[in-house]
């Protein structure tokens, strides 16, 4: 015989829910979990009453049920939301384009308005031409950087007041254990990505998912029968995510609770008082918040526009003093930069504007890239 | 203790590399880069390869100044040192002889060691649990120190005290570290001079005997109804074993009675530190493990260099910055006679526990990242031991068993606040 739903008691269960091991009916379920997404908004107060939320939307599981239940939620307690779809288009064939016809799909049904902002457009270049540049590796760094600054620019241009994204319990973890594994001190007193609702970028940000493990999301959307897109970004095998993402994956197997236990631990860790943290200040080139004179974002498309596509990658400190002093690179300076052998040296060295004159400036540059490891 | 059996079947692999790694590195390996006169005889790091003599020498370098540098030990404290027989615990035990030289004014000449066996119920036989003890005294007679032996089984009569936290002893050292080695420097003095006291020689001596005697298991084999009372408290331990269900929370269970254990033995016998011998490596999976069990909060205190969660008995690991394979070279070079028991999760599957699924990523990742274990240590190295949000002058609520502050409080965290705007 089997088991029958511990909340009700009469029907068959349908699962048995990986966060606290009660097994449950369909209708339960799905009712357990959209009043813990409600307990999790209202006890974190993501929300006040008239705000504009853009819902960043990817097409996947995550953000298409992040959409579907917010706008639930709203209905159903009142929040007063005015609620929109943003999404990012990195440029990545193949992954990207079939994603956004989810979105496409999922806006028809709901009748939120969408947006795309587009790296293309943002930047000037798409992410397949940045890996044509890049190689297989480090593709995920400049995607995971563009895409912050994508929405934050996103959001403003909707006039948003804040962002929420699709960040699951999972998501959350794997961060906690990926910054402790790289010992990144700043993103760990941060919260580890535990939701600041500060926000790092512009708009403040808010993750109302982040309780929530990616099975049950995954039974969610699947019991809800909601149109979402499963694959891989095509340049994910290569990174680093992906030992932390595998490690959380066989903790979970040894103990459910570990994927909420590592959520929990990254919110409270505290750090030494006396250590330096990077300050939070603003880019001098385009505005947007940095801890370093540059934004990463500027860094890394300076490096893409000199054809050294790694200068804003790992320690690559004396380098780039060199090209601030406007001396020449060598051949293979160049080349660890990720220059291409075959290519010749620019004919002459582009100033950096105001930035090759600032003495300081590039010196003082201390960007705090992986440790060794490619991220 | 876990972490040692572990490292011991590291032993042999590494000892078999060595020759391997310096005929690779013909350039690096001419000679010692300290001495830059002795062939070397391993590679610590890339680039640097030490002889004999010069390998010896840092290592019991680093082991003093880490006590130096902690300011932990004060002179004629009584230190006790935790040995589960493992290779890390049984360096540390080298280490501390190593230091005590007499004329030392930092000597730790009144250490004495806890031996614990846990053999009940990591599957050992009683025929084997013998044999352990048996090369376990050997060592412990050795080594000329006063040893208690500690059984598992003994928690059952472990006083309810254990699970609280004592107020530090006014009347211990409260005075700065350099007025009490002043202090101790006179106190010498006046006894080499003055009335004839007891050589420390003999005073150890006296200590050992006593000591012996106080080992319960020792006569108590020879009687019947002690052996009987014996048998039955191992039953005990094996059910109470048994009736936890998966391999994380036996672990977790083990080293907190493990601890308690060993506090209560340090209480009884009057110590106010404790040595443990965790290394680096092992320091770097325990960190992981713990942030997976939730334990953030507490990481600090579960791995920093002291620990005084217990307030009147601190426990420090003096052997935090060397790595697991320094500890099996130094081991193999000096031969340090190392006890092998199985721990827990020996013979256990691959993901059986959070324990051993950390323990072997952080084994994997380190082959293909050399720099995994130091970064994960030097981040632990980063967090403090207060919470964040505490108010410094409550005492906070303790939980019963680890006795850290307790993280249970859901009030708002600062990330949980109203945005701005």
């Amino acid at each position: 015989m089997p088991a029958t739903c511990s909340a009700c008691g009469t029907s068959p269960a349908a699962l048995r829910r990986p966060k606290t091991g009660h097994a449950l009916c369909r209708a339960c379920f799905l009712a357990a979990f959209e009043e813990e997404t409600h307990q999790a908004i209202v006890a974190g107060r993501l929300f006040r009453p008239g705000e504009t939320v853009a819902i960043g939307a990817s097409g996947g599981k995550d953000s298409t049920v992040l959409a579907h239940l917010l706008q639930l939620l709203d209905q159903r307690h009142g929040y007063g939301l005015r609620l929109l779809l943003l999404s990012v288009d990195e440029g990545i064939a193949g992954y990207r384009d079939a994603s956004l016809a989810a979105v496409r799909r999922h806006q028809h049904r709901s009748g939120l308005p969408l947006h795309v902002v587009s790296y293309r457009q943002l930047y000037g270049w798409s992410m397949d031409r940045i890996a044509r540049h890049l190689g297989p590796r480090n593709n995920c760094t400049f995607c995971g950087v563009f895409r912050r600054q994508a929405l934050d620019r996103g959001a403003l241009l909707m006039g948003a007041d804040k962002i929420a994204t699709g960040h699951n319990a999972d998501d959350v973890a794997e961060t906690v254990l990926m910054n402790f594994l790289r010992g990144d001190v700043g993103r760990l007193r941060r919260g580890a990505g535990a939701g600041p609702a500060g926000g790092e970028g512009a708009v403040p940000r808010c993750k109302p998912l982040r309780h929530a493990y990616e099975k049950e999301i995954v039974l969610y959307a699947y019991f809800q029968g909601l149109d979402y897109f499963s694959t891989e970004c095509v340049y994910a095998p290569q990174a680093y995510r992906g030992y932390a993402r595998a490690l959380l994956k066989e903790l979970e197997a040894a103990r459910p609770s570990a994927v909420a236990d590592l959520g929990h631990s990254g919110e409270r860790l505290s750090l030494r008082s006396d250590l330096r943290m990077p300050a939070r200040g603003t880019c001098q080139r385009c505005g947007y918040v940095a801890s370093q004179p540059l934004c990463k974002a500027c860094v890394l498309l300076e490096g893409l526009d000199r054809g050294l596509p790694k200068l804003g990658i790992g320690k690559h400190r004396r380098l780039r003093d060199k090209l601030q002093d406007g001396q020449p690179l060598t051949q293979e300076e160049r080349r660890r930069l990720g220059a291409l052998a075959e290519e010749e040296p620019p004919e002459e060295q582009v100033p950096l504007g105001e930035l090759g004159r600032d003495e300081e400036l590039w010196g003082k540059q201390e960007l705090r890239g992986p440790r060794d490891l490619d991220f | 203790m876990v972490v040692c059996v572990a490292l011991c079947m590291t032993v042999g692999p590494y000892s078999g590399n060595r020759l391997a790694l310096i005929v690779s590195f013909p350039s690096c390996a001419e000679k010692c880069m300290k001495c830059k006169e002795a062939s070397p005889v391993l590679v610590i790091r890339v680039g640097d390869a030490f002889c004999k003599a010069c390998f010896r020498e840092y290592f019991v370098h680093k082991f003093r100044a880490m006590l130096g540098k902690n300011r932990a030990i004060y002179p004629g404290e009584k230190v006790l040192l935790a040995l589960s027989g493992g290779p890390a615990s049984s360096s540390m035990l080298r280490q501390v002889q190593e230091v005590s030289a007499p004329q030392r004014s930092n000597s730790l000449h009144l250490a004495s060691l806890v031996c614990y066996s846990e053999g009940a119920v990591c599957g050992q036989s009683l025929a084997e649990r013998g044999d352990t003890l048996l090369q376990m005294e050997t060592i412990l007679q050795a080594s000329r120190f006063p040893y208690h032996l500690a059984h598992l089984e003994e928690v059952f009569d472990l006083p309810s005290s254990i699970l609280q936290h004592a107020p530090h002893n006014p009347t211990g050292p409260k005075n700065s570290y350099k007025e009490a080695v002043e202090g101790f420097i006179r106190q010498q003095r006046r006894e080499e001079g003055g009335s004839p006291s007891l050589p420390e020689r003999q005073i150890q001596e006296k200590l050992a005997e006593v000591s012996l005697r106080d080992v319960p298991g020792m006569e108590g084999l020879a009687d019947p109804e002690a052996r009987l009372l014996a048998a039955v408290r191992t039953e005990q331990l094996i059910r109470l074993f048994g009736s936890v269900k998966t391999l994380t929370a036996k672990e977790e269970l083990l080293q907190t009675l493990r601890n308690h254990l060993i506090l209560h033995t340090a209480r009884t016998q009057g110590y106010s530190k404790v040595m443990m011998g965790e290394s680096c490596t092992r320091l770097a999976v325990k960190l992981l493990t713990n942030l997976s069990l939730g334990r953030g909060a507490s990481l600090a205190m579960d791995t920093g260099f002291s620990d005084d969660r217990h307030g009147d008995v601190v426990v420090v690991r003096p052997m935090r910055e060397y790595s697991a394979k320094e500890i099996a070279f130094y081991n193999h070079l000096f031969g340090v006679p190392t006890v092998f028991t199985p721990a827990l999760d020996t013979k256990a599957l691959e993901k059986a526990s959070i324990h051993r699924v950390i323990e072997r990523f952080v084994y994997g990742l380190q082959a293909e990242f050399p720099s995994t274990v130091s970064t994960v240590y030097r981040t632990g190295e980063k967090l403090s031991v207060t919470p964040g949000d505490a108010s410094p002058a409550a005492e906070p609520e303790r939980c019963l068993l680890c006795l850290c502050a307790l993280d249970t409080n859901v009030g708002k965290c600062k990330r949980c606040l109203p945005a701005p705007g």
